[in-house]
C-alpha cells in the first residue's frame, strides 16, 4: 500500500485527503482515488491523463519521470506527493 | 435597464448592482482566481469559467439564491494515435467565452486551444463540436499574441436562427455553419493582416479576430474589431470592408453592437504592437451611429492623463436598452455609462485585471 498526500492549496476548490490505496504503477494509485473523488482529477491530470503543466507529483522524494502515462513502478510503502509547480503572481 | 453586472477579473469575480445613488460591489466570488468568462442567464443562473494556474480549466455554476457549485469542465476526447502531428493540444487551456442561443438550455463556450463546446443542459455537460475541431485547417490556426495557443473568442448566434452560426478565432478568422455546427467553412473575404507576409495578407484563416459583434436585431450587421483594424460585414461575415474612420486609434481589442440600430457600435482603441497603451494616455470610447463612417471620441468621466489601461475583448459590453455600457481595463478601472457612452462614471479604479464584463441576462 502506498500513501498519497496532496498539496493543501486543493483545499480552496474541494476535499483533498490523504489516503493509502494499492496500485503497482502511479497511475494505478492515482486511479483508485480519483474513483473515489471524480472531480479531483480534472486538478491534477489534463484531458488526456497527463500531469498538468503546473502540477509536480514526487514518489520518494524524487520527481515524477513518467508525467504522461504515470507509469512510474511502485513499492509497498512508497509516498507519493502531488502539489502545485509554483507559477503565477 | 440591466441592474447587475459581472466583472470576471485576474483575482475574481465581482458583482456590481445598482443601488440607490449608484452601481457599487454587491458581491466577490473566487476571491484570489482568474476568471476568463461569465454568462449570467435570465432566470438567474450564472456561469463562472476560471482559469487556474496550476489546475486547469474550471467551472462553476450558482442557481438564483444558491451556492456557486462545480461542474464538469469541457474536455477534449482521447486524441487519436494519428494526431500526433497536430500542433495543438487536445486539452482545455482555458474558456474564453460564453453565449446562449438556441433550444433551452443550449450553451456555447469558446476556448484555448480552438475547440467550440456546446450544451444542451444549462452547463451539466458539454460535447466538442468535432466538425469544426477536426477541419484540416485547423492544424494552421495560430497562437493568440503572447500565448501559445489559438482561441475562439466570440460566437454569433442568429436569435432568429439558431442553426447559423458564426465563430471568430485569434488568429484564424470567420467560421461560419448554416447547420447548428454539423458543418463549418471559412468564410471572410475582405480582411487582411498587416503583419503576415504580403502573398498571406489577405488570406481569410490568417486573420486576427479579436472580436466579433452583431447586432441583435439585424445579426447580417457584424461589427469586428481585428488586430490591425476594424471591419463591417453586412452579409453575416462573407464580406467585409474596412472601417477607416475609426479613431484615436485603429487597433482595440473590444467592440459592441448596438442591440437594435445596426449602424451604431463602440469600440475602445490603443496604441498597437509596438507599445499597447491607451493613445495619449487618455482612455476614451469611440462610436459610430453610421455604419463607420465617422466617429466620435467619447471622453466625458474617463481618465484623461496618465492612464495606460488596455480594454481586453470581452471587457466592454452594451446592455438590451443600447444606453447602459460598462468595460474594464487590465489597469482595475470600471465605468459605466447610462446614456449611450455620452458621459462614463468611475465605479471602481482599482479593481484586478479585469477579463470579461457581462449583464445580467445578457
Amino acid at each position: 500500500m502506498c500513501r498519497v498526500s496532496f498539496t493543501s492549496a486543493l483545499a480552496r476548490f474541494l476535499e483533498a485527503p490523504s489516503a493509502t490505496v494499492a496500485g503497482a504503477t502511479v497511475a494505478e494509485a492515482l486511479a483508485e482515488i480519483f474513483a473515489q473523488r471524480p472531480a479531483l482529477r480534472g486538478y491534477v491530470l489534463d484531458d488526456q491523463g497527463a500531469v498538468r503543466r503546473h502540477v509536480a507529483v514526487y514518489v520518494n522524494g524524487q520527481p515524477l519521470r513518467d508525467r504522461v502515462r504515470l507509469s512510474d513502478p511502485l513499492a509497498p510503502d512508497d509516498e507519493i506527493y502531488v502539489f502545485q509547480a509554483l507559477t503565477g503572481g | 435597464m440591466s441592474d447587475r453586472i459581472y466583472v470576471g477579473t485576474r483575482k475574481g469575480l465581482f458583482e456590481i448592482a445598482r443601488r440607490k445613488g449608484g452601481w457599487d460591489i454587491a458581491a466577490v466570488s473566487f476571491l484570489g482566481d482568474p476568471v476568463s468568462a461569465v454568462l449570467a442567464e435570465p432566470d438567474g443562473t450564472a456561469l463562472a469559467a476560471l482559469d487556474l494556474g496550476h489546475f486547469g480549466a474550471k467551472l462553476w455554476r450558482r442557481e438564483r439564491g444558491g451556492e456557486w457549485r462545480e461542474m464538469t469542465a469541457p474536455a477534449f476526447p482521447p486524441k487519436p494515435e494519428d494526431t500526433d502531428d497536430d500542433p495543438h493540444p487536445w486539452s482545455l487551456g482555458k474558456i474564453w467565452i460564453f453565449e446562449r442561443g438556441g433550444p433551452e438550455g443550449r450553451l456555447w463556450a469558446g476556448t484555448m486551444p480552438g475547440g467550440l463546446f456546446r450544451s444542451d443542459d444549462g452547463g451539466e455537460s458539454w460535447t466538442l463540436n468535432d466538425a469544426l475541431w477536426r477541419m484540416p485547417e485547423r492544424r494552421r490556426w495560430m497562437g493568440v499574441a503572447g500565448g501559445e495557443q489559438p482561441g475562439i473568442s466570440s460566437v454569433l448566434i442568429d436569435p432568429q436562427n439558431s442553426d447559423d452560426i458564426r465563430v471568430g478565432v485569434s488568429t484564424a478568422g470567420v467560421w461560419a455553419s448554416t447547420d447548428a455546427g454539423a458543418s463549418w467553412r471559412i468564410i471572410n473575404e475582405g480582411m487582411y493582416n498587416e503583419y503576415m507576409p504580403p502573398e498571406q495578407r489577405g488570406d481569410p484563416l490568417f486573420q486576427d479576430i479579436h472580436r466579433l459583434a452583431a447586432c441583435p436585431a439585424r445579426p447580417e450587421t457584424i461589427w469586428c474589431q481585428h488586430h490591425n483594424g476594424v471591419f463591417r460585414s453586412e452579409d453575416r461575415g462573407h464580406s467585409w470592408r474596412e472601417v477607416t474612420a475609426i479613431r484615436p486609434a485603429k487597433f482595440g481589442f473590444a467592440v459592441a453592437a448596438h442591440p437594435r440600430d445596426p449602424q451604431t457600435a463602440w469600440f475602445v482603441p490603443a496604441i498597437k504592437d509596438e507599445r499597447r497603451v491607451a493613445v495619449d494616455a487618455k482612455i476614451v470610447v469611440a462610436r459610430t451611429r453610421d455604419g463607420g463612417e465617422s466617429f466620435e471620441v467619447l471622453s466625458r468621466g474617463l481618465p484623461q492623463r496618465h492612464a495606460y489601461d488596455l480594454v481586453w475583448r470581452h471587457a466592454l459590453a452594451v446592455d438590451a436598452t443600447g444606453e447602459l455600457l460598462a468595460f474594464g481595463s487590465t489597469t482595475g478601472g470600471f465605468w459605466i455609462s447610462e446614456d449611450g457612452g455620452d458621459s462614463w462614471t468611475t465605479i471602481e479604479a482599482r479593481l484586478p485585471p479585469i477579463a470579461a464584463v457581462r449583464f445580467a441576462g445578457a
